[in-house]
């Protein structure tokens, strides 16, 4: 491949090119729309890609102060929180028992954990808000809480199933000779080797409770409830009318830094998405 | 006491706490495991049991009423067109994008797999299709494909292809309607296939590439029966969760078309949607999800005899 250097550079630059416009524009298009005047933006006959009358921040703070926008993000800052403490408390425990305690039997519960991840919330949204009423929870945020660690913690398992495979037996069994528990040996010498793995089960479960769309529209109707996902579309769009250089704003503003922390942990989380399916 | 007999005790000691560390395990694998599956059995396992139970009778939202009705539920779901038109979509709809998927993952997997500078705010930008929770994204797209402001619409009049006067209806036209959803779905679920492909690629040991090409072997020779063919188990995961995102998705289409225009762009989930929570019916709703099922099954299948054939998991 190096060999033939200039060559491929620049038809590699030139794909990479493409390949981000195409993922990237609609997010350029709405950086660019969130910063314009209405009366530049509901003008046809504009030059839709230049600023018409000067850039202006009105639409943003008016996301930020005449809008529940605000509301949402803590909704969805304090709904990921409390999901990714459930999912680490039932998945780490799960992970490291089919891992290293379950012998043969760990590969097969392995399955059976994943499998539970393929049923999609698009099946079970009816029983669910049914039951989640049922618990009298319906249009609170402890709906959320209680049913997105279904979505995450299968998924984090299989993760975290991965990782402490990758980490050698022999630290652990040190451990146990030198006199702690096998639990102890887990919290001394596994979980701080697995601290990565641990990070990217946190920034993943915590990105897949903002992602959702069905349970928080199925479960929550009041405004002061509602997650990003779900309020933004609903909330902010009145009948016909659309704010959108507010509704852009949204949207990215939400996007940037969660591609930011994904980035971020993306080697990890691949390693562990081939850890957990190819090695195992 | 004698030396030897101290050390003898410590010995007998550390066996019997070893013994009963191994006897404990036994016990203990299976408790650290139970909150996760009794978790996943009560609000997974049994609701997706609830599902099957709807869909044989004819609960609603609004009342307690529930009487079981045998198939008849699952008769008016086949009847209705716009259930027809909805399972035709989810598959055609799946089929279609993740075909796209497949060949454009493998060549962005490629360019990724390299090494070169900058690469850190590529990934980031190519990543962010698949990162932005759905509904912003296709809000975004909306804003975009939007009849009168589209920007394509702009460029289209520019080079006269279409009158400035009469815009395209990018979501008003049943055809292109389904091109843009088609499109978003593939659009989004891009990014992974490719980071998975691109790590696939990296764990393949240079040398066997370098060997082939001294062997004269060329790039296409090379990439067909070196590279896909070691390349195929990684592959087949990144697929799988581009078929479970897309068959199973129902915000894309909520969002973007709502369905429409008319009910054209109507797939599984959005009309199980319509259906189960804003037209009230739990148990057409129901009925309409588990049309899904198979695939899932056939997923899950695939899956399992992977696992089974390669030792994984």
């Amino acid at each position: 491949m190096q060999a033939r250097a200039p060559a491929t550079a620049v038809s590699r630059w030139a794909v990479l090119l493409v390949f981000a416009v195409l993922c990237a524009f609609p997010f350029a298009w709405a950086t660019f729309t969130m910063f314009k005047a209405d009366s530049d933006l509901y003008t046809v006959g504009h030059v839709p890609f230049l600023y018409n009358s000067p850039p202006t921040f009105d639409h943003v703070r008016v996301l930020f102060t005449d809008t529940a926008f605000l509301t949402f993000v803590r909704n969805s800052l304090e709904i990921g929180v409390l999901v990714v403490a459930i999912t680490l408390a039932v998945s780490v425990p799960a992970a490291y028992s089919i891992a290293r305690l379950t012998g043969q039997w760990g590969g097969r519960l392995a399955m059976t954990v994943f499998i539970f991840y393929l049923v999609p919330p698009t099946l079970l949204f009816l029983p669910l808000s049914r039951i989640v009423a049922d618990l009298g929870l319906q249009d609170t945020i402890w709906s959320l809480v209680v049913v997105y660690p279904t979505l995450t913690a299968p998924f984090s398992t299989w993760l975290l199933v991965g990782f402490f495979r990758s980490i050698p037996r022999d630290i652990e069994e040190q451990a146990m000779v030198d006199g702690y528990s096998r639990a102890g040996a887990l919290v001394r010498t596994v979980l701080p080797l697995a601290v990565p793995g641990l990070f990217t089960v946190v920034i993943f479960t915590f990105a897949f409770t903002m992602n959702d769309f069905i349970y928080a529209v199925a479960f929550i109707s009041s405004s002061n409830n509602m997650t990003v996902s779900a309020g933004v579309p609903t909330e902010l769009i009145r009948g016909d009318v659309f704010f959108w250089q507010s509704l852009m704003a949204a949207a990215v503003l939400v996007a940037i830094p969660v591609a930011l922390a994904y980035n971020f942990f993306l080697d990890r989380f691949v390693q562990g998405l081939s850890l957990g399916a190819v090695k195992g | 006491m004698s030396e030897p007999a101290a050390r003898r005790t410590v010995i007998i000691d550390e066996t019997v706490r070893v013994h009963h560390l191994l006897d404990r395990e036994e016990v203990l694998g299976p408790l650290m495991l139970a909150p996760l599956l009794i978790y996943l059995v009560a609000l997974v396992g049994l609701p997706l049991l609830f599902v099957f139970i709807y869909s044989f009778s004819d609960a609603t939202t609004g009342s307690d009423t529930f009487n079981f009705v045998g198939l008849e539920t699952f008769q008016k779901t086949i009847a209705d067109p716009v259930f027809q038109v909805a399972l035709r979509n989810t598959v055609v709809f799946t089929v279609i994008a993740q075909a796209v998927v497949i060949v454009l993952a493998t060549i962005l997997g490629f360019v990724l797999s390299a090494n070169f500078r900058g690469k850190w705010f590529v990934r980031f930008l190519i990543l962010l299709p698949w990162t932005t929770p759905v509904a912003l994204s296709a809000l975004a797209w909306l804003w975009m494909l939007d009849s009168l402001f589209s920007p394509f619409n702009w460029i289209l009049g520019q080079v006269h292809l279409i009158d400035q006067g009469t815009p395209v209806a990018w979501l008003g036209q049943d055809s292109l309607a389904v091109a843009s959803v088609v499109a978003l779905q593939a659009w989004r679920t891009l990014p992974l296939a490719a980071v998975i492909l691109m790590a696939g690629l990296t764990s393949i040991p240079p040398e066997l590439n370098e060997q082939a090409e001294v062997d004269g072997a060329g790039f296409w020779r090379r990439f067909f029966d070196i590279t896909m063919p070691l390349l195929a188990p990684i592959m087949m995961v990144a697929i799988l969760f581009g078929i479970v995102a897309t068959f199973t998705d129902m915000a894309a289409v909520y969002i973007l078309t709502r369905g429409g225009p008319g009910d054209a762009t109507q797939v599984l989930g959005s009309w199980s949607f319509y259906t189960g929570i804003q037209g009230g019916s739990l148990a057409q709703g129901a009925a309409i999800g588990i049309f899904m099922f198979p695939v899932l099954l056939g997923v899950c299948i695939l899956m399992l005899r992977r696992a089974s054939r390669t030792d994984a998991f």
